[in-house]
């Protein structure tokens, strides 16, 4: 077996009984990475001298007793999280060439528990998109079908983990941009409660919505990254202040009794039956393993998509006023100052620039009571969906997505049916509930379908251990894709 | 009564003279003398991925300043984004307060000169963060300085209460001096930490109109706000008299013209785009702790002004003077607190440390006499130990050289001589050193008495008791 094929739980072990050694993995995955990478294209910055020292680092630290949880295991992060000397560039031109001095809390996080960090992915621009083909730099492959996208907007860390180039990864997800990705790509991703984890150091899209996510080839994978990365962070106001539980400890699998909610707003047209059997076969399995299913309502479920497309562009057309070229990044010289800033605006893609107008539109004198503040409103009734569901059930359960990774290039010229991608995880970024996506299996083409488990706040513990019961059951994630080079 | 009247509501912008900025731990400096972009963190360059966390001493100024107006206070204060492009705005948005800011409903009493009293309500005030600066230069380029941008700003708005440029001026000033007594803005209007803006227009006097304003920007003194709204009230009504109209317009000041000029036209009013920040979780303040800043607050000047009239029977400009700087007040507080007569003071404070100090540049914080020490002086000149004109000598002495009035007296023999027998001896020898002047002055030359005193007192070098030295040159002159 080789070291790549290792799961992050399983290296992890292997290293604490000194079977192999961090620098060992690292230069496998590197090497891996060589080989593969150029097909899938997961990652925009690698940094292998920094990973290597750092590997050898934790090799020291190890010897010397350190047994933090993530000590010498090389992971990947969202090209939307600031690194530290480190070239960040949320997938758009108009960060290229800019190196952070500073590092994003949660990989301030990742550093301190010994973590090896191998590069940056790649992104859709500053997360606006569901197949990073909106990233400025390249368009990241579906490992199981290099012909198709991975998912969006944090589609690099997702095919990175799929394609076994890195044992887990951070991404980062405002609408779905964790989940959807993952179920693409057949791996696990969390999208924990807001203000679970620490926002700063990573670059806005939608301050409100935004949240780090993370992803593991399975459940407990994903845990150990998320165990390590959550926490409070006093330079971040929305970050929760709530102990860390240990959710490594509430992997225990039994989910009797577990009430798992099934919204009858998710089985709508537009969802691949595929996709459909694949998660009814899933729900079925978690009633097996004991749980109790419950049908539910979530009624203004079909708000949420026009909602999430008011109040994310408007809070973007904001955070991304203060790329002019001024105090960093790339500057476009015209001939006065007005002409600089517009010369330099216009490095952003066509995406961003559609979001920043519509928001810009949305908050506009006279249009913001139509559409932002109802906006606001709308999304507190939301909230209330969920409020009132989590009253009957522990759990809710759905696909992630209407359908399994697209062609590369399908979407791209119909904004709306891409907006579509995310029909089934925006809601979730709109309240304050937590989800997560697990493989459920595979369509006729071989694409992973995967089932969304949401939870209520801050009950991150109870939708990892309902996915790891599902998980050990299934055993999906023991198929890696094959890909083709 | 003329036949029109100005309406002038003033918009104040206050630096917070806090230890960090707004919403960073960069540390907020003079940002006239300091190098450019030395006081700058990423949060304040307004660098990716960087977020705001509200200051608390910020917050408890801004409170300070809202109770000190007497304002309704907010519990539930929320930021919201301003959104424009400008350079010297990092983030392209400003955080503000729209919907909720701190206080409300507030208003100041302002005395002027004449003594009458003018109340002026103050609309709102609410915290915001500064901008940067930015500095045009002769070839076209323009240089931004950060180290002022988001260091933590109050506005305050009055309503439109004040109908002369006298008021104007007077509310300024009030409010200038309840800053600095609150000790969270140095009053400072050349450095820009204070920044005052007029909105004037004018109305038939006796109507309630209110008409197209103007607003008068870059106002860096309390005489160019005086004289630029009394210019913009003489303009608009001169433009309104030949049937002309008031065009709304921010103006500048010309201080070579002495006149206000049209900067920008303003055809729309800009649209910000406010929106709450979501950045910043709304702040609700716990009534302990609004009380505990009420309870911390200084007595304000009207307060004291009032005080030194009624309690200690002080002159209302004596009082006006003692109250207009707070360390002053406080010194001249802790020397009556002393057992000091509060005239005899005000007297020495106003008359004689007051020159000294603007002699030697030092403030009174600074300076050796302490007000205990200028009691110790007050004493010695209560209980005839020395006399008045002895008392400024000592004064000086303890100016220049610290100490007590009573060893600096003993050290040089100062002491008053008012023993019968030395001054007898010194008085015979002036007689009979004087012949000529003590004949004229038997021949009924009376006015040659007060030669023989000036003599007598340069003979014992000012010690002698006048009392005593009066009393015994009539005996002699009568022999």
């Amino acid at each position: 077996m080789k070291l790549t094929d290792l799961t992050l739980t399983e290296l992890r072990d292997a290293l604490r009984r000194g079977e192999t050694s961090s620098v060992e993995a690292t230069q496998a995955v590197l090497d891996r990475i060589d080989a593969v990478d150029p097909a899938v294209k997961s990652y925009l910055t690698l940094t292998p001298e920094n990973a290597l020292a750092d590997a050898a680092a934790a090799d020291k630290r190890r010897a010397a007793g350190d047994d933090s949880p993530l000590l010498g295991v090389p992971v990947g992060v969202k090209d939307i999280i600031c690194t530290k000397g480190v070239q960040t560039t949320a997938g758009s031109k108009i960060l290229e060439g800019f190196v952070p001095p500073y590092d994003a809390f949660v990989v301030e996080q990742l550093k301190k528990t010994g973590a090896v960090i191998l590069g940056k992915t790649n992104t859709d621009e500053f997360a606006m998109g569901s197949s990073t083909e909106n990233s400025a730099y390249m368009t990241t492959s579906n490992p199981w079908d290099v012909t198709r996208v991975p998912g969006g907007s944090s589609g690099g860390s997702a095919a990175a983990v799929s394609a076994q180039l890195g044992y887990a990864a951070l991404g980062s997800d405002t609408g779905g941009s964790v989940r959807q990705p993952a179920s693409f790509c057949g791996v696990v991703g969390i999208r924990p409660t807001y203000g679970r984890m620490s926002r700063w150091g990573v670059i806005a899209y939608a301050s409100s919505l935004d949240q780090v996510g993370c992803f593991g080839r399975t459940v407990a994978d994903t845990t150990a990254i998320f165990q390590a990365t959550a926490g409070h962070d006093p330079h971040d106001s929305t970050s929760l202040s709530v102990a860390v539980p240990d959710y490594e400890a509430a992997l225990t699998g039994d989910i009797k009794g577990l009430r798992v909610g099934v919204p009858k707003e998710y089985f709508v047209e537009g969802l691949n039956p595929e996709t459909e059997k694949a998660v009814r076969a899933a729900i079925a399995q978690l009633a097996d393993l004991g749980a109790e299913i419950v049908e539910i309502s979530l009624p203004h479920t079909e708000y949420a998509l026009p909602v999430y497309y008011l109040i994310a562009p408007a809070e973007a057309s904001a955070n991304l006023a203060r790329y002019e070229g001024t105090r960093f990044g790339p500057r476009v010289t015209g001939d006065d100052m007005i002409s600089t800033v517009k010369k330099t605006r216009a490095l952003f893609g066509e995406e961003v620039q559609r979001r920043i107008m519509l928001g810009t539109y949305a908050l506009s004198a006279g249009y913001y009571d139509a559409y932002y503040g109802r906006a606001l409103k709308a999304r507190t009734l939301i909230k209330n969906d969920f409020k009132k569901a989590f009253e009957q059930v522990d759990v809710i359960a759905s696909p992630t997505t209407p359908t399994t990774a697209f062609k590369i290039g399908d979407k791209t010229d119909d904004p709306l049916s891409m907006y579509l991608n995310d029909i089934f995880t925006v809601s979730l970024n709109l309240s304050a509930s937590c989800g997560l996506s697990v493989p459920c299996g595979f369509d006729a083409a071989g694409l992973p379908i995967g089932l969304q488990l949401i939870g209520d706040t801050l009950q991150e513990a109870t939708i990892l251990n309902a996915a790891y019961a599902y998980e050990s059951a299934t055993q999906f994630y023991k198929q890696t894709p094959n890909i083709k080079l | 009564m003329s036949k029109y009247e100005a309406v002038i509501g003033l918009e104040v912008h206050a630096e917070l003279m806090t230890d960090s900025k707004m919403f960073c731990g960069a540390p907020v400096v003079d940002s006239v003398e300091a190098e450019p972009n030395v006081a700058v963190r990423p949060l304040c360059l307004g660098m990716p991925g960087t977020l705001p966390v509200a200051n608390k001493q910020a917050i408890e100024y801004a409170l300070k300043v809202a109770l000190a107006l007497n304002c309704d206070i907010n519990k539930f204060n929320r930021f919201d984004r301003k959104n424009y492009f400008y350079p010297d705005l990092p983030k392209g948005y400003q955080i503000s307060q729209l919907d909720h800011p701190i206080g409300v409903n507030g208003y100041v009493d302002v005395t002027l000169e004449s003594g009458e009293v003018k109340h002026i309500r103050v609309r709102r005030v609410h915290m915001e963060e500064d901008t940067g600066k930015l500095t045009h230069m002769a070839d076209g380029t323009s240089l931004v300085d950060y180290n002022r941008a988001g260091v933590p700003l109050l506005e305050i708005v009055s309503e439109p209460d004040i109908h002369s440029a006298e008021v104007a001026h007077a509310y300024a000033t009030h409010l200038r001096q309840i800053l600095r007594y609150l000790e969270v803005n140095s009053g400072d209007l050349e450095k820009g930490v204070l920044r005052v803006e007029p909105n004037i227009s004018i109305r038939p006097t006796g109507t309630d109109e209110l008409n197209t304003r103007t607003e008068v920007k870059n106002l860096n003194s309390f005489r160019i706000l005086y004289m630029a709204s009394e210019y913009e009230i003489k303009r608009q009504t001169a433009l309104i008299e030949s049937g002309g109209s008031v065009v709304q317009e921010t103006r500048g000041w010309n201080e070579e013209r002495k006149s206000t000029f049209s900067q920008r036209i303003k055809e729309d009013a800009h649209d910000y785009r406010y929106f709450p920040d979501p950045d910043l979780p709304a702040i609700e303040l716990d009534q302990s702790f609004i009380d505990a800043v009420r309870a911390g607050l200084p007595e304000l000047p009207a307060s004291k002004i009032e005080r030194y009239q009624t309690e200690m029977g002080l002159g209302a400009a004596d009082a006006k003077q003692l109250a207009a700087e707070k360390r002053t007040a406080i010194w001249f507080d802790a020397a009556v607190t002393a057992g000091g007569d509060p005239k005899a003071v005000a007297n020495m404070l106003i008359n004689n440390l007051s020159a000294m100090m603007n002699e030697s540049g030092q403030a009174i914080d600074d300076i050796a006499v302490t007000p205990d020490s200028l009691v110790g002086l007050l004493v010695q000149v209560e209980k005839g130990v020395i006399n008045k004109n002895i008392a400024k000598e000592v004064l000086a002495e303890m100016f220049a050289n610290g100490g007590s009035a009573a060893s600096i007296i003993a050290a040089k023999g100062l002491a008053q001589v008012s023993d019968d027998g030395p001054i007898r001896d010194v008085i015979s020898t002036i007689l009979a050193n004087n012949p000529n002047e003590l004949a004229a002055y038997k021949a009924g030359k009376t006015k040659l008495r007060g030669f023989f005193v000036g003599q007598v007192m340069r003979e014992m070098k000012g010690k002698a008791n006048p009392a005593v030295v009066n009393q015994l040159l009539d005996e002699a002159l009568k022999s």
